[in-house]
């Protein structure tokens, strides 16, 4: 496919719809949101139009310091887990037929219509004590009686991987299914085992599509808000919870909106450290 | 004994046998083609012989060792791939030095051994670069070079010089045929272009449908094809019916040609002559009666075509050997008889 650069304003023409769009449903909001972050609150009503830094300077707090490190922290532990986790399985499942990839792949695509709330709940009722699967490791001899595996920060982790996962797998399955098989041949003719050349070979060459998709991962897990007050205790709440929380029960507006342009600028920065870490890799 | 010798190997993918109980033996240091059209089983046999495929029955020995059931990763083998699976994350060097550094050889060592073998390919000075950055023939060195890096016993190719461009490709067989007589390794080619088998080959193999067809050297299998598919796969030939007249004679399209001799027991039969051994004379009393049909001048060689019989009959000759042969003339063609080949039917 040849590609020319636009060279007149109607070149651009196809492009006027989605900017539209973004302008309207994105732009738009969004500022708001940061003007709004700046305003005062006011106890009685709502808020007044103002400009200071009050909102922002409640982050310094130990309480928002620690839910932010944590929103963090699960997001990484999210975005780790479900790279690990789905790498090694899309690798294998690529080197399947292709009728066990399409039954595969539609299954995740299922697990996709699922709502979070369902999720969520289905998980609840896996963990719980009374008919858990715990029931079924004392069924087996595993366990010598039912425990409640939540509220806890595993059962908000696994929540979150499982529901992280599909997205994953979607992301990487292109990227493997292209992947030259002879690489790893080669490796192997060369001398390395076949896990060794799966590390030596696979890992490396798809480097960035494993950034990527960690980045995808932990911006998708930074956002969650139903799954850690389903299975989790208080102090497994993210950002979210608290923003919400600020925003609907407490009526705190401009504190709400700082700490959602908080996590989106954290967002941003992550996707231009990729981005960057890209581009240091194609210069090589 | 040293070499490599395969023994009745069978591959099979569900119902149909891609390699089919064939049974080959390769001296030590001797230049192997593997030649076939495609689907005919010879990147399938290739691949046994690296351990990428498992055989389905059958054995491979290598210097007297069975290796048929021993991993890829330590046969001692280097293979060059069609798509020459150069790692694009490492540079040249790093590319070359890999299966040293996988057997924990030390930095000084590999850098000595990469010198060494880029020296050897003609690209001394770039071990740094990535493998993004080279030309085609470049990679191909690369890939070849990489393949050697541990003096393997044996030395395995792929296709390996599809993606060149034709000029690349005539230049890189002479220098694999002449990188393989210096080291002596005995090597092993796939490919199905014909050129490439007689450039560098000192045993063609001929496949067919899983089996072998033909085994020989280069010029035995040109001179004396085992049958009309071998004749027909390598060069340009004429395949024309023979068949003997009542006195016992064997003629070719009405034409006599003495000392010829059908199979004992038929009385028809094949025979393949090459282009370069016809020869034309004045119509008339022994020789095959034609008409030109058409006539390619193409400077270093003249293809004359000839219609006799029904079939047409390619000649080839020097533009000073044939200078006067026009379109529509008529043309006596005669086969000299020690050049005709009787293929088995």
């Amino acid at each position: 496919m040849r590609r020319e650069p636009p060279r007149s304003l109607a070149d651009y023409a196809p492009l006027f719809f989605p900017a539209l769009m973004l302008i309207v449903f994105f732009v738009v909001p969004f500022s708001i949101m940061i003007a709004v972050s700046f305003f005062k609150r006011n106890p009685a009503g709502f808020y007044t139009p103002d400009f200071v830094f009050d909102n922002y300077a409640r982050f310094l707090t130990t309480f928002f310091g620690s839910v932010l490190g944590f929103s963090l922290l699960l997001a990484i532990l999210v975005a780790v887990c479900c790279v690990v986790i789905a790498f090694p399985f899309t690798y294998l499942l690529t080197k399947r037929s292709r009728a066990v990839q399409t039954v595969w792949l539609v299954g995740l695509l299922s697990v996709l219509s699922l709502s979070e709330v369902i999720i969520g709940f289905a998980w609840s009722t896996l963990f719980s004590r009374t008919a858990g699967i715990t029931n079924l490791f004392v069924a087996i001899g595993l366990m010598k009686e039912p425990v409640a595996l939540l509220p806890s920060f595993w059962a908000v982790l696994t929540g979150m991987v499982y529901q992280a996962l599909p997205y994953t797998i979607l992301v990487l399955y292109p990227a493997l299914v292209r992947l030259d098989p002879t690489l790893l041949e080669a490796a192997r003719t060369l001398g390395a085992s076949p896990v060794r050349a799966f590390f030596n070979v696979v890992t490396p060459a798809l480097r960035n599509t494993i950034v990527a998709t960690l980045i995808m991962v932990f911006v998708f897990a930074l956002g969650s808000y139903l799954l850690p007050q389903i299975l989790g205790r208080p102090s497994n709440w993210t950002l979210s919870v608290l923003i919400t929380d600020q925003a609907i029960y407490q009526s705190n507006m401009p504190f709400a909106a700082a700490m959602a342009v908080f996590l989106v600028l954290i967002s941003l920065a992550l996707v231009g450290l990729t981005l960057l870490a890209g581009r240091k890799e194609n210069a090589l | 004994m040293p070499g490599l010798s395969i023994n009745s190997i069978t591959k099979r993918f569900a119902d149909f046998a891609a390699v089919d109980d064939i049974s080959l033996s390769v001296p030590d240091g001797k230049f192997v083609c593997l030649l076939g059209p495609s689907g005919c089983g010879k990147t399938t046999l290739l691949r046994m012989i690296a351990g990428l495929e498992e055989p389905t029955s059958g054995a491979i020995v290598l210097d007297g060792d069975d290796i048929t059931r021993v991993p890829t990763h330590k046969r001692n083998l280097g293979m060059v791939f069609q798509s020459l699976a150069l790692f694009p994350h490492l540079t040249v060097g790093e590319n070359i030095a890999y299966a040293l550094r996988i057997r924990g050889a030390s930095k000084d060592d590999q850098r000595k051994r990469v010198d060494e073998l880029l020296a050897m390919i003609h690209l001394t000075g770039f071990a740094d670069r990535p493998v993004a950055k080279l030309s085609g023939g470049q990679r191909q060195r690369v890939a070849i070079a990489r393949a050697l890096a541990l003096s393997p016993k044996l030395f395995l190719l792929d296709e390996p010089l599809s993606a060149l461009d034709a000029k690349l490709r005539e230049a890189m067989q002479v220098e694999l045929r002449q990188l393989q007589q210096r080291l002596g390794i005995t090597t092993i080619v796939v490919t199905h272009d014909q050129r490439e088998a007689m450039t560098m080959a000192d045993l063609v193999v001929v496949m067919g449908k899983g089996k072998i067809l033909q085994a020989a050297s280069p010029i035995e299998i040109y001179r004396k094809p085992a049958d009309a598919f071998v004749a027909d796969f390598i060069g340009i030939t004429n395949l024309l019916p023979a068949e003997a007249d009542s006195a016992g004679r064997t003629t070719v399209l009405g034409a006599a040609v003495p000392g010829v001799a059908l199979p004992t027991g038929s009385a028809k039969a094949t025979i393949s002559i090459r282009p370069e051994d016809i020869h034309f004379s004045s119509p008339g009393a022994g020789a095959i009666a034609g008409t030109v049909s058409f006539v390619r001048d193409l400077g270093g060689t003249v293809e004359t075509f000839v219609e006799a019989g029904g079939t047409t009959i390619v000649a080839v000759a020097t533009p000073r050997e044939r200078p006067n042969v026009s379109v529509g003339q008529a043309i006596g063609v005669v086969l000299p008889p020690e050049s005709c080949v009787v293929l088995q039917p």
